[in-house]
């Protein structure tokens, strides 16, 4: 095996996907420094990082239910519709009826899972393809949206938008920083720390071969350094702001739906009936269970998307969501999920989403107009997906895999020359 | 015969696969004129042979020449074999069932002019080929609508409309009932006056013998004897002969068997196809295992055994009629194939790539993946005991791999085999159903899963193998049942079993109904 690959294991683990995974934190360090660069350090102020978390975590919450989605074999076309359907109906109730936002909240949750029941419904039941069920549902809930809006903006109360618009609020003595986004860096900071920590037990207990110390030092010392800068530029904006409550949201729903896609049964199953799904069958995976509760949860995670996004607009209205499942859709696929399912991961997605996000706000940073950010955008998505294309076409997986190639000290056919083999020692860090 | 001109001449033809070797130094003369059978078991490797006459495997794949019309040949593809007038028709049809009988026979040899197709000429042509074949059906209807027995004339008709002068039928008749097969040989009769040369490649030896001039048969990849059919008096026990005719020793690993009492028992299995509602693909069939034994279903290609197993594996493949199952003395119903792993079973299937793994997965995940909650608490996969798990079964199955954590892609077949089996041993089944759990690995890699599927015996388990490969059955089986179109036909105890009187009870009913 190579040393390259073999690091790449030992800091991202063993399975193909997160290979690209790994080829992807690389491009979004990448794409963030050259923007930083581009863009005379406006990137990585404050005050960008702030509106960035705000701005994109409602479609990053989305990507987190269309990863399972598409990782299940399905797509989702409807999440921009339902957002909009949802937020909607939310301002209304709460308009109208003077319901109280977090009674709102609650009937928009419910309202979500509803809308996923009739999805899943037909997807799961009736065997309708989910990309017609979905294109349906993206007609019937626009159409919704402005029939109960009238096609009019409907403005929600003050509560409400904490959700969408809200920040960590100011507690505690006055340190020159927001104090409560700091202490959430410390939390980030010793979950990171514990979290490899158990990880090389468990390794242990398993009789498993254990990474050596430093490996685990770098797992540990990268992210220590990202959430320790982080927390600084988010604590450290305007007066008033600091780490935005839809980025808190997020957050949580990555850890909970990392662990249930990664360590529970129901998480297993959507992978097996993306793989295989006769197989998973015949495995006792309960396919249209699984199928109906994955197109539920991604209305659900719409619904609550369409909420954030209202709150933060703190109006509803009949343009809302436009082309959301698309950014949500092109999140997962450059986050490396296979269109034809079974791969993929919520990080993934998540860095995917993150590249996109920082891409598109780096180039409005630099005056570059929406027509050219739209063309850049799909070409960076045609190029992410057609490089997978073609490594499997190679009978690889991994972009970076092909990257390092010339690398490779595994070479399938001919001998290797001694130039590449001395190359490859001065490269990897493994070879001392 | 033997006076016409030689057509076609396959010269010591090797062809090999990546570990295996399909083909070693066959050879194949074929006389203008004539119907050419070629006999030999599954995997002998008729159907590869076929295939580089074909072109499928262009030249340059495989060694060996091709003479053909006194030239030597090198077919780069289909097209250039069919241009020839060498047309193949395979067992699994390819007509576009949404496409009428006209547009099929057409179908990439459209007459017309710049791409327009000119339907006069077609729709005449076709209704002159269907009378060639015999088939009488307007040319409009559409392809899903007709029985497969006329289906079949329409790939004829198709081969015709190329220009044909010799035919290749691979499995003509295994789907065909009596009636259907009989006007198909009729018809291949029929050819051989005006000219056309025919091989026809079949298990149904009473129809070898009844319409083919001369044979060749094979085995294990090269060719054992050609013979006239009617100068050297063959017979389907002559063929049988020569189709068999290996020595069995020392393939298998040493076991005793240890039988106790019967604990499975299916009475009166009948299913339905899921598709064609009137075809039943078991029936009324009944067996039973017993504890520790290794019980084997010997049968044709298509002659239900999957279809069986899997449907009694929780109703997994067609539509439940009638039957029950007892296991211990109770009765079961499976509805699911959740159920029937809850009660002990377990099918290995037969397709290991297709329907047996998700190959993306890694080791440690496939073999777990069938019964995770016995490694779950409140549905959260506990990761130390899968790693523990996995790494148990790879060890004692010796599966190789570095680590459980390895993608199962990466194994080979008799590894993923392994794999496979891991998982559904990792379920703590009673009974299980290996089906063709040999197909496509390697001599040694069968030596070790034998050793395997004897071990699971000695523990007490009811093991049920499916296998093509009659000495497999012979060799590990305490007991075979012959399956014949959905239905069990014959019971042969270990001590009396022999290829011949397998492939007797495998091939007609007539015979088989002795017991």
């Amino acid at each position: 095996m190579s040393r390259v690959k073999e690091l790449q294991k030992s800091l991202f683990g063993g399975t193909t996907s997160n290979a690209r995974q790994f080829g992807m934190i690389f491009t979004l360090v990448a794409i963030v420094l050259l923007f930083q660069i581009l863009t005379d350090g406006l990137t990585l102020n404050p005050g960008n990082l702030i509106s960035l978390v705000s701005q994109y975590s409602y479609i990053l919450i989305l990507a987190i239910g269309m990863l399972m989605v598409i990782v299940a074999g399905h797509i989702d076309l409807s999440v921009g519709s339902i957002a909009a359907f949802v937020g909607i109906v939310v301002a209304k109730v709460m308009q109208e009826y003077s319901v109280p936002w977090f009674v709102a909240i609650l009937i928009g949750l419910v309202v979500g899972a509803l809308i996923g029941a009739w999805q899943g419904f037909w997807v799961a039941y009736v065997g309708v393809p989910a990309f017609i069920v979905t294109l349906a549902g993206m007609l019937l809930f626009r159409g919704g949206n402005q029939y109960i809006g009238n096609a009019d903006t409907i403005p929600v109360p003050e509560g409400f938008r904490t959700i969408g618009a809200g920040f960590l609020p100011e507690v505690g003595p006055n340190t020159g920083y927001n104090n409560l986004t700091l202490l959430l860096g410390l939390v980030i900071c010793v979950a990171v720390v514990v979290r490899e920590w158990r990880g090389r037990r468990t390794r242990r207990e398993m009789q498993a071969e254990v990474a050596p110390m430093w490996i685990s030092v770098i797992r540990i010392a990268i992210p220590l350094v990202v959430v320790v800068f982080a927390s600084l530029q988010f604590a450290g904006g305007r007066v008033g702001t600091s780490f935005p409550i839809s980025g808190i949201i997020l957050g949580v729903l990555v850890v909970i739906y990392g662990f249930v896609t990664r360590n529970t049964a129901g998480g297993r199953h959507i992978y097996a009936v993306g793989g295989n799904a006769r197989a998973a069958e015949l495995s006792g995976v309960k396919l249209k269970r699984v199928n109906f509760l994955v197109m539920m949860n991604m209305s659900v995670l719409a619904a609550l998307a369409g909420m954030i996004f209202v709150a933060r607009s703190a109006a509803s209205g009949p343009q809302d969501g436009i082309g959301w499942e698309l950014d949500a859709i092109a999140a997962v696929f450059v986050g490396g999920a296979a269109v034809s399912g079974g791969l993929g991961t919520i990080s993934g997605s998540i860095v995917g989403g993150l590249v996109m996000a920082v891409l598109n706000n780096g180039l409005q940073l630099m005056g570059v107009g929406s027509d050219r950010v739209q063309i850049i955008k799909g070409v960076v998505l045609l190029l992410a997906v057609a490089f997978d294309a073609y490594n499997k076409k190679q009978g690889r997986f991994s972009v970076i895999d092909s990257l390092m190639r010339p690398f490779r000290r595994d070479t399938p056919t001919g001998a290797e020359s001694p130039a590449e083999a001395g190359q490859e020692r001065g490269k990897s860090p493994v070879a001392g | 015969m033997s006076g016409a001109p030689v057509l076609l001449e396959m010269r010591s033809i090797t062809k090999e696969f990546p570990g295996v070797k399909a083909l070693s130094d066959v050879n194949l003369v074929v006389r203008a004129g004539e119907i050419h059978a070629i006999a030999g078991e599954n995997g002998a490797g008729k159907s590869t042979l076929m295939k580089v006459l074909s072109g499928v495997y262009p030249y340059g794949t495989y060694s060996g020449e091709i003479l053909y019309q006194g030239t030597e040949s090198r077919f780069s593809d289909i097209r250039a074999s069919e241009h020839a007038g060498i047309v193949i028709i395979h067992q699994e049809l390819a007509l576009v069932p949404g496409m009428s009988i006209t547009e099929n026979i057409f179908l990439g040899n459209e007459p017309g002019r710049g791409g327009v197709i000119d339907w006069k000429i077609a729709n005449r042509r076709a209704v002159e080929l269907m009378a060639q074949v015999g088939l009488e059906e307007d040319p409009d209807t559409l392809i899903k609508d007709i029985g497969v027995g006329k289906q079949q004339l329409v790939e004829i008709a198709k081969a015709f409309a190329k220009d044909v002068k010799l035919l290749i039928l691979d499995e003509p008749t295994a789907a065909l009932n009596e009636a259907d097969s009989q006007h198909l040989l009729d018809l291949l009769r029929g050819f051989k006056r005006q000219g056309i040369t025919s091989i026809i490649i079949s298990h149904k030896l009473n129809e070898i013998a009844q319409v083919a001039d001369s044979i060749t048969i094979l085995r294990d990849g090269r060719t054992i004897e050609t013979l006239d059919i009617k100068a050297d008096g063959v017979d389907e026990d002559r063929i049988v002969r020569g189709m068999v005719g290996r020595e069995l020793h020392s393939r298998f690993p040493d076991h005793t068997p240890d039988i106790g009492e019967v604990f499975f028992e299916v009475r009166d299995w009948t299913v339905r196809h899921p598709i064609s509602a009137e075809r039943l693909v078991a029936k009324h069939s009944g067996f039973t295992v017993r504890r520790g034994e290794i019980v084997g279903f010997a049968g044709l290609m298509g002659a239900g055994r999957t279809e069986l197993a899997m449907s009694l594996f929780g109703r997994s493949y067609g539509t439940y009629v009638s039957g029950q199952i007892f296991k211990d003395g109770k009765e079961i119903v499976l509805k699911s194939v959740s159920d029937a792993i809850e009660h002990g079973l377990a099918y290995v299937s037969e397709d290991r790539k297709a329907i047996g793994l998700n190959l993306l997965d890694d080791i440690k995940t496939s073999m777990v993946s069938a019964k995770l909650s016995k490694i779950s608490k409140h549905g959260v996969v506990d990761q130390v005991r899968e790693y523990q798990e996995a790494e148990n079964y790879r060890k004692s199955l010796r599966v190789k791999a570095p680590t459980v954590d390895e993608g199962v892609t990466k194994l080979s077949g008799g590894n993923q085999q392994k794999v496979v089996l891991a998982k559904w041993m990792f379920t703590d089944p009673d009974l299980l159903i290996l089906d063709e759990p040999t197909r496509g690995i390697d001599v040694g890699a069968k030596y070790e899963i034998y050793g395997i599927i004897q071990r699971l015996a000695e523990q007490g388990k009811g093991v049920i193998v499916i296998s093509s490969e009659l000495p497999e059955l012979i060799g590990l089986c305490d007991r075979i049942y012959t399956v014949f179109e959905g239905t069990i036909t014959g019971e042969i105890l270990r001590k009396d079993a022999d290829p011949e009187l397998l492939l007797k009870q495998m091939t007609s009913v007539k015979k088989a109904q002795r017991a």
